[in-house]
């Protein structure tokens, strides 16, 4: 008889029946290697001793009885710390496909036990939210009476985009007869990689995500540009040509600051643009947070900090107290820092108040864009009620300030870039393509290219999402050696590559269809269609089904 | 696809020689309607004085007659001819036309001490105004032009018909430009005003293809909030607009509008003479690159002419004839139609890098090459 006190059945205990992800495990294929225990990053899974009764019976002697035969078999860990996270690394590496994680089928309680130790649920990577308006999108201005399409194939294409505040014509004209500033205008490919930190990512990450940007640009003609996050840059970077592919945030936490303006003497170029972080889409009002374990001693190098210490970014920067504070303050200053031969651009949160700073920023001579990032934007680390409910979608947030800007006639001025689930269900130009349609003039994406060029493991069905704490099996978002020098950086160069040629070759089936092969397609609202009459007449687009 | 005619002379030629190119390239349209516009108007029964604004239109009913009369009467304009045509209704195909106008006017003497600009603006505005009351009264009018030497008349059905319905053979006009276009636009609402040619202030252009890129441009003119900036029933009233916005607005020279609507890649800009200027200028009127296929002819006040294509130069477009004398047309049949007896070596076919220039004194036109100088600015 067991007694009752020794089984474990607290309040906070669970079965892995219980879990958002089942480890299965095959024992006769398991030839007990371990790798499948070393590799799981949240030693979810481990080696256990194991008893099993092997029944005995011995037929002529009329006696029956039991043996006891005790082996290595692989337990599931309960506890929510250790949960599985449904990565898949175990089978990745199991060299028999003895073992890999299921999705529960059942209701699973996990839900039910946050909030451990007084904490509220928080996890790195997605939304984990299906659903996306944009993928609903359909191109459909098809040329088909006075003209034939284009041939994707055969016509040439004029794809990229301007990062950099434009002057009305007669402004520009101008300037030009009487010799005065006129301000910097990048020409980029409209798919931008989006904010991520030097810091959040890995050093080989961040390098073969920069030798690819390199390759695209100086070897395809392909004008991609990448963007820092907070964070700072390595110095060797800062001081390389490669700067000009390198879009440099500034965030409340002008973590690395230090470092790039230190840099300023000795750059052999201008960055491609700055970009102050106002907000992000996945955790308006969170700020951003490195952990202590991602701290390590690189990043404090450039970031100007201790070692293995929390970084907080405040959510707001504290030394402004109004976005047009910050604009007249920021934008001014640091285009001065780099003899306003820079663009500088805040980003946004996707709200209800966009538009206002949007206005805010068409009355500032030196705002060069403004970039909004909806609720869908991937992120490093927050809460998962700020991940699923906090924040606004951007194809409408977008369309209201591109409208207002057409209003003014200032849309050719400032131009507007969305970032926030685009090719989270892995169809980036349609996404991009509806967005730019909508009036962004660019689009930043984060979590697509971590999944598509260094095989993030992350789904929007509550797979991984442990970037925050510097595990990720992968290697992407680890500062730990060993996990990240499982990552090739010539690899992931290699699939930005690829990544970007795909892309172009998209952009060329969207657009050659719609006869449009000299202009990105910015505001070209009428090719639009969706089967969603409340979507479409919020919108302004066509509703079709 | 569409089809468009134009010939530039010295001396005033019928229209019908233009419908009759029309005529000659008749597989290229589907005779849905046909824009005309003249340049340099001659009347043969009314000695016409240089200067005085020409109104074109249609009064769909004796009531939109009278308002009319009273709109001018009251602001000012003396009715100083009204060219009856020789109208067969049979041939027309519309039940509706009350009466066809073309009525020369005398500017009102409280413009005695307006300057140029301003007479041009109120010119302008007098037209708006009364297709503003057209609209108002269930399109019962329709205004075209108001403009020195200008006259034009649209009309739906087929082109030949239209020519002979309005008897523009009996030579009572003549004009040293005529431009001519042989369909509706294709996208977008139909009406009377979406026929080509466009015209603004004396500027007038029409087109043979599809701008696809017509919402953005739309979008971006209509943002600028220039009252003669509106319409829009067809993708290709831009092309004039823009071509006012370089000229007039702008006042840039004529070389800028393939600079503006069709500029070249960063590339090119690299190496071109004022690359900085142009590229900086590419992106200041970003938003008004056409996105073709098209081929624009177009006309400004002093009778240059004009003709460009987009940069896919997926339309058919020449140009021939002899000094003193120019065709344009979709097609060299087109030509042959109106100048047949011309040195054939000197036809061209403008390539994505050409605008053809016929200057008012018409004894050479000029093929000018974005990649040549930039025939501008100080600063440039």
């Amino acid at each position: 008889m067991v007694s009752i006190r020794s089984i474990s059945s607290t309040p906070s205990s669970l079965t892995y029946h219980d879990l958002p992800w089942i480890v299965e495990h095959s024992e006769d294929r398991c030839t007990l290697c371990g790798r499948c225990t070393s590799v799981c990053p949240t030693e979810a899974i481990y080696l256990a001793y194991r008893r099993q009764r092997m029944p005995k019976l011995d037929l002529l002697q009329k006696k029956r009885g039991s043996d006891y035969r005790t082996f290595v078999g692989i337990r599931q860990r309960t506890d929510l710390d250790h949960r599985c996270i449904g990565c898949g690394m175990c089978s990745m590496v199991c060299p028999n496909e003895a073992i890999g994680p299921q999705v529960n089928a059942n209701d699973e309680r996990a839900h039910f036990h946050s909030y451990q130790k007084g904490d509220a649920g928080k996890r790195g990577g997605r939304r984990n939210d299906r659903t996306s308006l944009l993928d609903q999108i359909s191109f459909n201005r098809i040329s088909m009476l006075t003209d034939p399409a284009l041939d994707a194939g055969r016509h040439e294409f004029h794809m990229n985009t301007l990062l950099g505040r434009i002057l009305p014509p007669a402004e520009y004209i101008r300037r030009q007869a009487a010799g005065e500033w006129i301000p910097p205008v990048r020409e980029i490919f409209p798919f931008i990689i989006g904010s991520m930190s030097f810091g959040a990512l890995s050093p080989n990450m961040w390098l073969g995500l920069l030798q690819g940007v390199a390759y695209c640009n100086e070897v395809l003609g392909i004008p991609v540009v990448m963007c820092t996050g907070e964070g700072g840059c390595p110095p060797w970077v800062l001081k390389s040509p490669f700067l000009k592919y390198i879009i440099l945030q500034i965030a409340s936490g002008y973590f690395g600051w230090d470092e790039i303006i230190r840099a300023i003497p000795e750059m052999q170029c201008e960055p491609a643009a700055i970009e102050i972080k106002y907000g992000q889409g996945a955790k308006p009002g969170d700020g951003g947070l490195l952990m202590w374990f991602k701290v390590s001693k690189l990043i404090a190098r450039l970031r100007g900090v201790p070692e293995g210490v929390d970084l907080p970014s405040p959510p707001v920067h504290q030394t402004l107290y109004s976005i047009e504070e910050s604009v007249m303050k920021m934008i001014q200053t640091m285009s001065m820092a780099w003899d306003f031969k820079v663009p500088v651009y805040p980003k946004i949160s996707g709200s209800t108040s966009a538009k206002s700073v949007l206005n805010n920023l068409v009355r500032n001579p030196y705002a060069s864009a403004l970039l909004i990032d909806g609720i869908d934007g991937g992120t490093g680390a927050a809460y998962d009620i700020s991940m699923n409910a906090t924040g606004h979608p951007i194809a409408s947030n977008v369309r209201e300030c591109y409208l207002d800007l057409v209003a003014q006639g200032k849309q050719n001025e400032i131009p507007i870039f969305a970032a926030g689930g685009v090719g989270k269900n892995g169809n980036p130009v349609q996404n991009g393509m509806a967005l730019i349609m909508l009036g962004a003039s660019g689009v930043h994406m984060g979590k697509y290219i971590m999944q598509a060029a260094a095989g993030c493991l992350g789904s929007e069905k509550n797979r991984c999402n442990v970037c925050n704490l510097g595990i990720c099996p992968k290697g992407i978002t680890s500062q730990s050696p060993k996990l990240y020098r499982r990552l090739d950086p010539d690899q992931v160069a290699q699939r930005v590559v690829d990544v970007f040629m795909g892309l172009r070759i998209e952009m060329k089936k969207c657009m050659a269809p719609l006869g449009r092969s000299q202009s990105l397609p910015i505001g070209m609202s009428d090719a639009l269609g969706i089967g969603n009459k409340d979507a479409a007449d919020l919108l302004k687009i066509k509703y079709t089904c | 696809m569409c089809r468009l005619a134009m010939k530039t002379a010295i001396t005033p030629f019928s229209p019908y020689s233009v419908i009759s190119a029309m005529e000659a390239m008749q597989e290229g349209y589907d005779g849905s309607g046909l824009g005309l516009l003249l340049r340099g108007v001659n009347f043969a029964d009314y000695k016409y004085q240089a200067g005085d604004p020409i109104l074109s239109g249609i009064a769909h009913t004796d009531s939109s007659l009278q308002r009319l009369n009273a709109f001018m009467e009251a602001n000012g304009y003396a009715l100083k001819y009204d060219h009856e045509f020789d109208v067969n209704p049979a041939l027309v195909e519309a039940k509706d036309r009350y009466k066809y106008f073309l009525r020369v006017y005398r500017l009102p003497d409280t413009f005695k001490d307006f300057s140029q600009t301003q007479i041009d603006e109120q010119l302008m505005l007098t037209r708006l105004a009364l297709r503003a009351d057209g609209e108002q009264h269930g399109g019962d009018l329709t205004a075209f032009s108001f403009w020195p030497d200008v006259a034009m008349i649209k009309e739906v059905g087929w082109p030949l018909e239209v020519g002979q319905a309005l008897g523009l053979n009996d030579n009572r006009i003549t004009s040293r430009i005529c431009m001519a276009q042989g369909r509706q636009n294709t996208n977008y609402g139909i009406n009377l005003y979406a026929c080509h040619p466009f015209f603004i202030q004396g500027i007038a252009t029409m087109t043979n293809g599809e701008n696809t890129a017509f919402v953005p441009i739309r979008e971006y003119l209509s943002g600028m909030h220039y009252p003669g900036y509106m319409g829009y029933q067809s993708d290709s009233e831009v092309f004039a607009h823009i071509l006012h916005f370089v000229v007039n607005q702008l006042k840039l020279p004529l070389q800028a509008y393939k600079h503006v609507i069709t500029p070249l890649k960063t590339d090119e800009l690299l190496h071109h003479p004022q690359g900085a200027f142009l590229k900086g200028l590419r992106d200041a009127c970003r938003r008004l690159i056409i996105d073709g296929p098209n081929c624009v002819m177009g006309t400004l006040p002093d009778e240059t002419t004009i003709m460009v294509m987009d940069t896919k130069k997926m339309r058919p477009a020449t140009i021939g004839g002899k000094p003193g004398e120019w065709a344009l047309a979709s097609e060299i049949c087109g030509v042959d139609a109106m100048i047949p007896d011309r040195d054939k070596s000197l036809d061209f076919q403008p390539m994505r890098e050409n605008t053809v220039i016929v200057p008012p004194d018409r004894q050479e036109y000029t093929i000018w090459s974005q990649f040549d100088q930039f025939p501008q600015h100080q600063a440039a």
